[in-house]
């Protein structure tokens, strides 16, 4: 055991978030999060395995993947070719076995973070095909007979999306976690996690601005969490001050280097929209 | 330990299993939470809930549960909005105490008093005349509204102390009965899908071509055609009228079913079924097709999707000449059981909330035309949906 999980210098954990990774770690079960895009997911596995001071393995899911990719492949086309040519490697098969990301994992000395990232990525059936492995971090390998099996068992991270649902056979397994849009206060917690010397009155102004953009109804794709961090940046960079943001002059309404918030040029048209409508009423 | 929480769960619709709850037991015996109520509450939902459609629901059955349980512990808080005190306790002063409330000042007075009291106040108390709590004379009392004391305003510290997690019911909007996106609709259309090897050979077929050369000695080659959707669909959406507020969702339905299947065709209706229908709503009385040509056209394997929100005067589905556009010569009732003798699957996906059919007579007839196989437009009716057509 390796202690508990308890947030980093950099990552803000809530108390619910803490839980569900402690549990994931004492009962050595699979931890699977979603949230909103851009509610640190992905940065969740990445600062446990800080935290606990353990290796990172990650995987990433895409639409092509295989759930036999993560265990092994055995690279039969290579072997021909070297057949052919008469190379000497071709007398063990074991040589042209590649090992996935499970495999590494499971093999790993010692215990090791094993992200499987945005695993709603795959087929609808990815996630059963990894059922028993994940449960019993155990698996055979046909071509050379022989079983490979965690000593220690990983903590697994499972992120997902929403794109596509989870079989249900496979969410039993697994302890869940869903990250929440942070609210107003654990926001600012965040902000001063990543910019600490900037000017608690700009974060001020700048969140309520942020969460104004949220509140407007109708937007495609509402800022989150990573879309703030970067404007925050832009803003530092263009040392914009805190009296720039805090004009609500209607000529003004949207705010400067939107760019970064607004993603979607319907939601920039929308917002200019609403804009001309205030000025309108305003004259 | 717990059974009663775990049946309660069941019963309120979320998902559990035996093995969660054995899975939250081995948690509680090996001591991954202290003895606290609130950290009971997220372990139990991180091993018990696992999709935040479900998390509202979980969110009640906790509170109905433990509730009490709270009290022991720790003072229970609620908000209270101050209007709403306000006019409760004008109902309970009798006339001395109203003069009194003038003399100090009326309520606006009395309010602001209030607030600075609660931030002076900082532990709980109970009896006296001054603080606010409960049992006491004082005028902000909340003794009779709510007996375990009244929060005005924003509580200072730690999110998430003060009002307990479970009853802000944060993920009510997550609730799968409510929120249908195009990608939600998707994922459910995907049920459908049917994957068949046809046409051109131009894939390597890995597999064959090992066990061929293997056989054969030398490189042998094969080929095989690409997996695709073998899935036809046809959607025969209702337009105009009680339909238009649902639009929107129809709109969404049309384009994330577009990319699901092989091939999808559509037409519009007003009301019901007739003797035409139309692709193009502008040209809707120019280029009207023949109900029948649409039914020679495709083959009984097309799985048929009826949207519309059947509500119409009964008569439209049973007499002939009802429609309220055109004469029609045969009732639509007769149309619709047509589609239903050519088509072996069909359903009939319905915007309007399952709990307003029974209001009107025309979604029943309807429901016993298609033998039942009508279903909401919500993310679990579309799944059902498909879960039905897919048979």
């Amino acid at each position: 055991m390796s202690g508990k999980f308890e947030g980093t210098q950099n990552y803000i954990a809530t108390e619910d978030l803490r839980i569900a990774v402690n549990a994931a770690l004492t009962l050595e079960r699979p931890l699977l999060v979603k949230g909103e895009p851009g509610t640190g997911k992905t940065v969740l596995a990445e600062e446990v395995a800080k935290a606990l001071d353990l290796e990172l393995l990650t995987w990433h899911i895409k639409s092509t993947t295989k759930a036999h990719q993560g265990l092994y492949e055995y690279d039969a086309i290579t072997r021909l070719r070297d057949s052919q040519l008469g190379d000497e490697r071709v007398k063990d098969i074991k040589n042209y076995i590649n090992r996935g990301k499970l495999w590494e994992a499971f093999a790993y000395q010692g215990r090791v973070v094993l992200l499987i990232d945005e695993i709603d990525k795959a087929d609808i059936e990815f996630p059963n095909d990894l059922r028993q492995e994940l449960d019993r971090m155990e698996f055979f390998v046909y071509e050379t007979g022989e079983t490979i099996k965690a000593e220690t068992r990983p903590l697994v991270i499972i992120t997902s999306n929403n794109e596509k649902e989870l079989p249900d056979a496979f969410l039993r397994r697994c302890f869940f976690h869903y990250i929440a849009f942070p609210d107003h206060e654990t926001m600012t917690e965040i902000v001063k996690v990543h910019f600490p010397d900037l000017k608690s009155r700009l974060v001020k102004e700048a969140l309520s601005v942020f969460y104004e953009v949220r509140d407007v109804p109708g937007l495609k794709k509402k800022p989150s969490t990573s879309e703030l961090l970067d404007w925050l940046k832009l803003l530092m960079n263009e040392d914009i001050d805190e009296t720039t943001l805090r004009e609500r002059d209607p000529n003004k309404l949207i705010p400067p280097l939107h760019g970064a918030l607004l993603k979607n040029e319907q939601d920039v048209q929308l917002f200019e929209k609403l804009a001309f409508l205030a000025r309108r009423e305003r004259n | 330990m717990f059974v009663d929480f775990f049946h309660d769960l069941k019963s309120n619709g979320v998902p559990v299993s035996l093995r969660e709850y054995l899975s939250l037991l081995e948690a509680l015996d090996r001591d991954v939470i202290t003895r606290d109520i609130e950290e009971f509450y997220y372990l139990s939902r991180a091993a018990l809930v696992k999709d935040e459609k479900n998390l509202d629901k979980f969110d009640v059955v906790f509170s109905k549960t433990f509730k009490g349980l709270q009290a022991l512990s720790e003072t229970e808080i609620a908000e209270i909005p101050t209007e709403w005190l306000q006019s409760l306790t004008e109902n309970f002063l009798t006339e001395e105490e109203k003069a009194a409330v003038e003399a100090l000042g009326g309520w606006e007075k009395i309010m602001e008093e209030l607030q600075k009291r609660l931030e002076e106040q900082k532990e709980r108390h109970e009896g006296g005349n001054k603080w606010i709590g409960t049992g006491g004379t004082s005028p902000f009392g909340a003794d009779g509204y709510n007996p375990e004391g009244i929060r005005i305003g924003q509580e200072k510290g730690r999110h998430g102390r003060a009002v307990k997690v479970w009853d802000k019911r944060e993920y009510k909007n997550l609730d799968g009965d409510v929120e249908i996106g195009t990608r939600n609709i998707k994922v459910a259309l995907r049920r459908l899908r049917r994957f068949a090897r046809d046409g051109v050979p131009d894939k390597l077929d890995l597999d064959g071509t090992i066990k061929s050369t293997a056989n054969a000695g030398y490189l042998d080659i094969k080929l095989e055609a690409e997996r695709r959707n073998k899935i036809n669909v046809l959607l025969f959406f209702d337009v105009g009228g009680s339909m238009d507020p649902h639009i929107k969702l129809c709109e969404e339905l049309f384009s994330a079913a577009r990319a699901e299947f092989k091939t999808m065709e559509h037409f519009y209706f007003h009301n019901c079924l007739y003797e035409g229908v139309w692709k193009d709503n502008a040209r809707r009385h120019s280029d009207k097709m023949p109900t029948w040509d649409v039914l020679h056209k495709y083959p009984a394997d097309y799985k048929i999707i009826f949207v519309g929100d059947a509500s119409m005067s009964p008569y439209e589905i049973v007499h002939a000449g009802a429609s309220v556009e055109h004469w029609n010569e045969e009732a639509g009732g007769v149309w619709l059981q047509r589609v239903m003798d050519i088509y072996t699957s069909a359903v009939w996906l319905n915007p309007t909330p399952e709990r307003f059919w029974t209001h009107s007579g025309s979604t029943d007839i309807i429901k016993q035309i298609f033998n039942d196989r009508m279903f909401p437009l919500t993310l679990d009716g579309l799944d059902a949906a498909m879960r039905e057509l897919s048979r």
